[in-house]
């Protein structure tokens, strides 16, 4: 049962399909996550929807785009039927687990293929609720910023299902972790997807997310995914993010680091409507590790704006982020490096660079460092670049006879591949360095799949 | 093969080229000289395409045809090649992918099918002994983190791999050291053929001493002002270039 809804006054009307729905939204989840859906609520009634008046989202006016008559589903649709060949991915080339989320809901149709480490659980959250609430309870919420984002209480509100990773003390993942995102149906969609990732003491994972559109209707997204990282835990959380342009997604990624722990993330945005990026870190433990990484490519009239925070609440942690974009047309991006170093956390290292091409005079980015130090015994660098191409390597190459276009293109990847580097899975680093160098050669396809598979072909989805 | 006629080019609206006048056939080397800033890099610069300099006035043919109307790359895939006096770094662009796409748009203008990947390697291993360039250097990014020298050699390397029917030589002896400057001054001299030239831009003999040139051109203030065989650059190592500066008081 789908509702379709015309939405105009933004937040009147969710406020009106949270209280209709309530019921339906409570329906199976736990008493603890039915109490964040509450105080969600009340949060959203205070924040509203974040407009570029509100100093966290400056730069990205989202509001337009979630006007407009959108069909949203609170319940488990079937519609898995039409794509019976998403399931066929065996992917025994990169030898991940996968998993296919579709419209923000746990496919019933998922198999993992072969057999995970034992308690690992890596499946739906919905599920989870039942099998394993003293788990669900014990984290879900606590991450999250609904007291600050207005979207993130907006997730708390509606979200139902997502996928739910768990993995035991000193388990070290011998595969990554596949989560792959589908939007289809034919009509305009939007969609709430809620992730949560647990990691024990002394466990390790790769965790790797791709976004894809299927039709070609509207799709408005909000994902919240939490992620606890416990003492000495290692994760490597990428996301790859190939959208079409009428795509509008809020996405926010809370990880929370014990001691000792080592947290990488790294939002590859290659095709994406609108897309904001909510990355929040809480090195909540001492000698924690993040890693912050980000490229982003748009053109047209593309919009990426990648907001990040980084809390160091504990002493000897050391943050490093690096976001890189190449801008084309009038596409316009944001980038935000909020840095807050508290008053004991001495001998914090954290270092911030945010390197940017513009190609065309009618490309635009912002960007902003925010520092706040109460800390003495601190070591911080922070750089922003907006710059063109470098003329004299381009006569370099060109001086060869290598064609102005394919300089163009090895020097764009020349500047993205810094990002691209810092990729740990090999298999998925060279899909990944393919999928830019086709992009920036102007080649690449919103239906080119990022989900690596082992007969590698891009286009089995069948992608209007 | 290349004809300049009174060629005349500025930057910044500052008049560098006033007049260049030079003939070169061939199996020709030429030796061009000449005090710092007289648009001795400036002549490389316009006749291998770069943007930044403007042209005025003046005609260059190369086999027949019009250089200054091509943009740099098909000069580059007609056989014209630049040993830059300071070659820049890359990073991010590997030597092997530079050199293989490099190569295989020669091929294509030249209509032949790309180079296989065994037989590239073959060939940059082959090219690689000529000019005595270690292996660490090419598996880099272009340039990154080489050392004066090393940049040189890589030069005459990606010379070695393209074979230019025309290679213009940028100070390629600055920079190296006795050895160095005998390995690359070497490697010129096997790639030498009856059918390409060659063009050294420098101010020393010693170079001269390896790669014997048919003619000596002093070029000052934008114009070649004398040219003679290769006992001119004896006289210009011995007694410097007042004399010729006299002179042309006169
Ligand atoms: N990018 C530039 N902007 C401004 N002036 C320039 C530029 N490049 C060259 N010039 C000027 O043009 C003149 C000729 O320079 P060029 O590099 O051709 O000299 P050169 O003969 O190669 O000297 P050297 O022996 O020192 O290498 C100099 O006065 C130099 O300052
Ligand atoms: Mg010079």
């Amino acid at each position: 049962m789908s509702i379709t809804k015309r939405v105009e006054e933004i937040e009147k009307q969710y406020i009106e399909l949270y209280d209709q729905n309530i019921v339906q939204l409570a329906d199976k989840s736990t008493l603890e996550v039915n109490s964040h859906r509450d105080k969600s609520f009340k949060n959203f009634q205070k924040l509203g929807i974040p407009s570029d008046r509100d100093e966290d989202y400056k730069y990205t006016n989202i509001q337009p785009f979630l006007r407009g008559t959108f069909e949203f589903n609170f319940v488990h649709q079937n519609i898995e039927a039409q794509l019976d060949d998403v399931f066929k991915c065996e992917v025994s080339e990169l030898e991940s687990y996968s998993v296919f989320i579709i419209n923000g809901w746990y496919s019933e149709k998922n198999q993992i293929a072969g057999n995970l480490p034992d308690g690992v659980y890596f499946g739906s959250l919905a599920e989870a609720f039942k099998k394993h609430p003293k788990l669900i309870d014990k984290y879900y919420g606590r991450a999250s910023k609904i007291e600050r984002d207005g979207f993130t209480a907006l997730n708390g509100m509606f979200a139902q299902d997502g996928v739910f990773i768990y993995i035991p003390k000193n388990v070290v993942l011998d595969r990554p972790l596949q989560i792959v995102n589908i939007l289809t149906g034919d009509s305009d969609n939007v969609v709430f997807q809620r992730n949560l990732v647990v990691m024990e003491e002394n466990s390790q994972a790769k965790i790797l997310v791709c976004d894809h559109t299927l039709t070609p209707s509207k799709f408005v997204v909000n994902s919240v995914t939490e992620v606890f990282a416990a003492e000495s835990v290692v994760l490597d959380h990428y996301t790859l993010q190939n959208q079409h342009n009428l795509t509008t997604q809020v996405a926010g990624v809370f990880v929370e680091q014990k001691s000792s722990s080592t947290v990488m993330t790294n939002n590859l945005t290659l095709h994406a409507g609108i897309s904001r990026n909510n990355i929040y870190y809480k090195l909540d433990g001492e000698h924690c590790e993040s890693y912050l990484y980000g490229l982003y490519v748009t053109d047209k009239n593309q919009h990426v704006d990648n907001f990040s925070f980084i809390d160091h609440a504990k002493p000897n942690c050391t943050s490093t982020e690096l976001f890189k974009g190449v801008l084309d047309d009038r596409a316009t991006g944001a980038f935000t490096g909020r840095v807050l170093v508290r008053k004991d956390s001495q001998n914090t290292n954290a270092y911030q660079s945010n390197n940017n091409i513009l190609l065309n005079d009618l490309a635009r980015i912002s960007t902003r460092p925010q520092l706040e130090i109460y800390a003495d015994d601190v070591k911080c660098s922070h750089g922003a670049t907006v710059g063109q191409l470098d003329d004299e390597a381009m006569f370099y190459l060109r001086s060869r006879g290598i064609s102005e276009e394919e300089s163009r293109v090895l020097l764009m990847y020349a500047f993205a591949y810094e990002v691209i580097d810092k990729i740990t899975v090999e298999p998925l680093k060279e899909q990944i360095r393919d999928l830019v160098e086709k992009r920036f050669r102007g080649e690449f396809d919103k239906c080119d799949f990022c989900v690596v598979c082992a007969e590698a072909d891009s286009k089995m989805l069948n992608c209007f | 093969m290349l004809e300049i006629k009174n060629l005349h080019a500025s930057i910044d609206e500052k008049e560098i080229l006033r007049g260049i006048n030079l003939k070169v056939k061939p199996g020709e080397i030429h030796a061009i000289m000449g005090p710092n800033g007289s648009g001795k890099s400036t002549l490389a610069s316009v006749l291998t395409g770069n943007e930044k300099f403007k042209v005025l006035e003046g005609e260059v043919f190369f086999n027949g045809k019009d250089l200054l109307e091509l943009p740099p790359e098909d000069r580059a895939r007609e056989g014209v090649f630049l040993s830059f006096q300071y070659p820049i770094e890359i990073p991010g662009v590997s030597m092997v992918n530079f050199m293989r796409t490099a190569l295989n748009e020669h091929r294509k203008y030249r209509g032949e099918e790309p180079l296989s990947a065994s037989a590239f390697l073959k060939l940059l291993r082959e090219k690689k002994k000529l000019v005595e360039i270690d292996s660490k250097l090419t598996n880099r990014s272009v340039n990154e983190g080489f050392s004066g020298g090393e940049k040189k050699k890589n030069e005459i390397f990606q010379m070695a791999m393209l074979e230019p029917k025309l290679a213009i030589l940028d100070e390629t002896d600055s920079g190296l050291d006795i050895d160095a400057l005998r390995i690359v001054a070497n490697g010129v001299n096997k790639l030498k053929r009856a059918d390409n030239a060659v063009i050294m831009i420098t101010h020393y003999q010693r170079l001269l001493d390896y790669i014997v040139p048919d003619f000596v051109h002093v070029l000052y203030q934008g114009r070649i002002v004398k040219s003679a065989g290769k006992e001119l650059a004896l006289e210009l190592e011995e007694k410097g270039y007042d004399w010729i500066k006299k002179e042309l008081e006169e």
